[in-house]
């Protein structure tokens, strides 16, 4: 049996509209992961030791499970203590706490490298500690690790696909629906991968945007 | 009230860490409009002196007073934080390294503090800024990027955001040690500028010249101590101590 690209067209609607949904949860996904990612990470250098060991300890359920697993306990576990969330709350959620953590990482490291004279330097014009790295330390941690932040994102782009496990119409799972239908396997996860890398080259280029606009002030 | 009397009071400064005594038991007063210079060899405790002035380097023992208000008071440590905080808008500090903040631009690097802690509405604190940059010479550079400044470019506009707090006391960290020489002048004019206002200021300095030109008083610091102390047409034509004219010696030989 040969390969034959001209059905596409006809299903095309559903795989863009599962394209919709893979752009969605990773966009909402990333934006959780970016802030949160801040806050992860004052919470593992500032907050009083009470606050950080219980956090490290989710922390490190968060890098130490599989991402899969992580997405069954938020959908299915969670419903067992009545927290009962749609599909696509759950699946970004997940996403963007499992990425969270690990932009965590970065910008930990980055708020630590931050030349100490910043900090002496806000405190002296009579700033609070907080507002010093609010306003001074944590914008220049921030500007500093946004390639490795990119890089991160994309590989959330890739792991959106996870959350068809969950019953997320997003593009692989659009793709299996219309091969359900076609049994056109190869040409439909072909036009899959196509979109994800166009989604992907989108993605490059809004961060090399971002790189550029904050070239100047690094 | 304290107008003339010793506008900033430092009391016994000690500093040591652990067995390293940094600071032996320093006083130093300073009248409203003074200009104090300290010198000395590195690692004389002349910086951590300065540093202690604004709790930045917190004292072992001894007391900081400015106006009448002690800067290093004993407070519980929220309230301490309140405190020191307030004390700081009133003193302007200049680092060697500028240590501008690099992600705003010259215009917010003054704005942003007057903005947050005083409450100005972006249009004054704009105002403000405007106003600290013209002074000193920086108005045309206002939406520039640190990174795109030189050094004394820099500095400058490190001036102004201090002095955009209205500070009663400006401190000065080797302000120009960092400077290509050519760029040294452009930062010593504004300093001058300032001391011709009657700004209190406290200069830690290796610029024998600057010091004599523009400071009421120069104290010569060594290891913790200060040496000696004096006008500068005395301290510089006429040391006493030993310690001092070999210092002196070296540092205005190796100048010329």
């Amino acid at each position: 049996m040969g390969l034959d690209f001209s059905i596409i067209p006809k299903h095309l609607d559903i795989i863009l509209l599962g394209c919709a949904w893979t752009i969605g949860i990773t966009v909402v996904a990333a934006i959780i992961s970016f802030f949160g990612g801040i806050v992860f990470a004052v919470i593992a250098l500032y907050a009083p030791w009470i606050i950080r060991q219980p956090f490290r300890l989710v922390a490190w359920v968060f890098m130490g499970t599989p991402l899969l697993l992580q997405l069954f306990l938020i959908y299915f576990g969670l419903v067992q203590i009545g927290v009962d969330l749609p599909a696509f709350v759950a699946g970004v959620i997940g996403l963007g706490l499992h990425f969270a953590v690990y932009n965590s990482e970065l910008i930990q490291t980055a708020i630590l490298s931050v030349d100490k004279g910043q900090m002496e330097a806000a405190r002296t014009v009579g700033l609070s500690r907080g507002q010093a790295l609010r306003k001074v330390v944590i914008p220049q941690a921030v500007r500093a690790v946004i390639p490795p932040i990119g890089n991160n994102m994309i590989a959330l782009l890739k792991d959106s696909a996870l959350v068809s496990v969950i019953g997320v119409s997003e593009l692989t799972l659009s793709a299996q629906r219309v091969i359900g239908k076609t049994y056109r396997p190869f040409e439909f996860y072909i036009l899959a991968a196509a979109f994800y890398y166009v989604i992907n080259l989108c993605m490059e280029w809004v961060q090399r945007k971002i790189e550029r606009r904050i070239s100047l002030s690094r | 009230m304290t107008d003339k009397q010793d506008f900033v009071d430092i009391r016994h400064a000690q500093k040591s860490y652990g067995n390293l005594e940094v600071l032996k038991d320093i006083s130093l007063k300073v009248k409203r409009g003074q200009i104090v210079a300290i010198i000395g060899p590195s690692g004389s405790g002349k910086s951590t002196l300065l540093r202690a002035i604004n709790d930045l380097d917190p004292l072992t023992k001894g007391e900081i007073w400015l106006d009448g208000v002690q800067v290093n008071k004993k407070l519980p440590h929220r309230q301490y934080e309140k405190h020191i905080n307030e004390m700081r808008q009133q003193i302007g500090m200049v680092f060697q390294h500028f240590n501008l903040f690099p992600h705003m631009t010259a215009r917010d690097n003054v704005a942003m503090a007057p903005k947050m802690l005083k409450g100005l509405s972006k249009e004054e604190a704009d105002k403000l800024a405007e106003e600290q940059l013209d002074k000193v010479g920086m108005l045309e550079r206002i939406d520039y990027y640190p990174s795109q400044l030189s050094g004394g470019q820099k500095q400058r506009v490190a001036i102004a955001r201090a002095l955009a707090m209205h500070p009663k006391l400006m401190l000065f960290d080797e302000a120009t040690s960092a400077l290509d020489p050519e760029l040294v002048d452009e930062v010593n004019q504004v300093m001058k500028k300032l001391a011709e206002e009657d700004m209190t200021m406290i200069i830690v300095t290796h610029e024998m010249d600057f010091a004599a030109s523009v400071c009421d008083r120069v104290l010569f610091m060594d290891q913790g101590v200060v040496v000696e102390e004096g006008p500068p047409e005395v301290l510089f034509k006429n040391p006493t101590k030993a310690r001092t004219r070999e210092f002196l010696g070296k540092h205005l030989g190796a100048n010329k």
